[in-house]
């Protein structure tokens, strides 16, 4: 029972890891770019409803909401502004270009905040458990942090499948030039795709914060998990980037619970290497988003 | 007849390469204007420059007697100009459905719509759910023009559309050609394979290395001047 207790942390965990995945893969298949500041953004959302927080009084929840619109427009400018600049002449431009954001947002979070670990308190729906049997209960807020997860790739899925813009991002994922030919403005896709990926990436980063102590430095790492979720998956699509989170998360917890404390992370590092060895295309290989 | 076209001595380079060297001309409405010539001649380059997918280093596109240059190419889709462009590219990921949906996305009004493109090419339609990317090159072709007309153009831009398709699908998309210009389209079309073009074209011009190198009426050109600008003998 112990064993189907940590595979479910493992799983529920996994929902978080896909949450921080999911606007990296829809800006890899919207514009086949890689933003290497993804992680250190989600940790900047987690600092800026810190911020709100301490400042404004704001109660979480409205600090939250508050954080996933600024972070939103902060995609938006970002992309429109710098971002765009960097694509179309050879790859490995927005792969330094992100890379030296990604530098610039750990530098400047340390400045203000301290390298201290801080916390985002959500009272008491952090602590209490809903039990299944005597030796199996499964606590709320991991709970809802899955739910979450799901709720928000279903929605991202059904806008892509079906919203009149959505096929806009998938026609301009398809062929950009010809995207163009339709009355698509490429410029604008690709900010409001960027706008979306860092609100998605903004509730991963605040329900990060509410799970765990964060600290500026944390961005690299979810950065991995983020990328490893997403290669498990397939590039590309949204479900397999939620069960390459999972795989992720449960080899995570499972690895700990054999092999003692430490070596979870190595275990999910050997399960997504073996992945990429015997699947290099991932669960659901997909060329193109939805 | 009021001008819809003009093009006024443009250049356009891709970095030091110049492809087109002081091309002038004027299309008329309703007009169907072919343009004919050996590959590398400029003639998709010309069309990409009307639709604004390059611009030209000096000159200038004016439609409707205004110049458009400072517009890029999404603008112009909704001012009324349509290029479908060399190799269909349709969105291979897409459904038929899709991407006619998808080629109504400026909004600009008028008479097509889903219904009136599987009118004019029956054989979309019992193609409507299927990935884009399964269908036959004169299935995509079809899409790629049924696609543009979606979006209720003026001037409508076909770029090589019968380039690698079997013969009775070119003679379908030229009898399309036809019943668009009497609906009051103004086509220009681009060929290499000079023998159709000549059967539905008001007007001619042949381009070589980037210069209009002959051009008048299909009538009044002997087949042995064509060849001879076509060739540059």
């Amino acid at each position: 029972m112990i064993w189907a207790n940590v595979a479910i942390q493992g799983m529920l965990l996994g929902g978080l890891y896909a949450l921080f995945a999911t606007g990296l893969a829809l800006v890899f298949g919207v514009m086949r770019m890689v933003n290497l500041a993804h992680g250190d953004l989600g940790i900047l959302a987690a600092f800026v409803a810190l911020f709100i927080i301490q400042s404004f009084g704001l109660p979480l929840l409205w600090a939250s909401i508050v954080t996933i619109i600024i972070m939103f427009l902060v995609g938006y400018v970002l992309q429109r502004g710098l971002l765009n600049r960097t694509l179309g002449v050879d790859d490995t431009r927005p792969i330094v270009v992100t890379f030296g954001l990604s530098i610039i947002i750990q530098n400047a979070l340390i400045m203000k905040f301290s390298a201290d670990s801080q916390g985002l308190d959500a009272g008491k729906i952090e602590n209490i458990s809903v039990k299944i049997t005597n030796q199996l209960s499964i606590g709320w807020f991991p709970l809802i942090v899955f739910v979450i997860a799901i709720a928000v790739i279903a929605a991202l899925q059904f806008f892509l499948a079906r919203a009149k813009l959505g096929r806009a991002f998938r026609a301009t994922s398809d062929d950009r030039e010809a995207a163009e030919l339709m009355g698509i403005n490429n410029k604008h896709i690709y900010s409001l795709a960027m706008a979306i990926a860092l609100a998605i990436v903004a509730v991963a980063g605040i329900l990060l914060a509410i799970r765990t102590t964060f600290d500026p430095t944390q961005g690299s790492f979810r950065l991995i998990y983020a990328f490893e979720a997403v290669i498990m998956g397939g590039m590309g699509s949204m479900w397999g980037t939620l069960l390459g989170g999972i795989v992720l998360g449960m080899s995570q917890t499972i690895g700990t619970q054999a092999f003692g404390a430490g070596w979870g992370l190595v275990v999910g590092h050997l399960v997504f290497l073996t992945v990429l060895a015997v699947r290099p295309s991932g669960f659901f290989a997909k060329t193109v988003t939805a | 007849m009021s001008v819809v076209l003009e093009l006024k001595d443009v250049d356009v380079f891709y970095g030091d390469f110049q492809a087109l060297f002081k091309v002038s001309f004027e299309v008329e409405e309703g007009m169907t204007f072919a343009f004919i010539g050996a590959n590398g001649g400029g003639k998709s380059t010309l069309l990409r420059t009307i639709a604004g997918l390059q611009r030209p280093r000096s000159g200038h596109v004016l439609f409707h007697g205004e110049p458009v240059d400072q517009f890029s190419a999404h603008k112009r889709v909704g001012m009324g100009i349509a290029l479908v462009p060399e190799g269909r590219r349709v969105f291979p990921s897409l459904t038929v459905r899709e991407n006619l949906i998808i080629g109504a996305y400026g909004g600009r009004k008028g008479d097509w719509n889903v219904e009136s493109v599987v009118e004019l090419f029956p054989l979309l339609r019992p193609l409507m759910k299927r990935q884009a990317s399964s269908l036959s090159g004169g299935e995509q072709q079809a899409l790629a023009i049924g696609r543009a007309l979606m979006s209720n153009p003026e001037l409508l831009l076909l770029d090589e559309v019968s380039l690698g398709l079997a013969p009775v699908v070119i003679k379908r998309i030229y009898e399309a050609m036809v019943l668009l210009v009497g609906s009051g389209h103004t086509i220009l079309v681009v060929e290499q394979d000079v023998q159709h073009v000549l059967t539905v074209a008001d007007y001619v011009a042949c381009f070589l290395e980037g210069k209009i190198s002959l051009e008048g009426k299909p009538g009044d050109l002997s087949s042995e001047a064509i060849t001879a600008a076509y060739f540059g003998m």
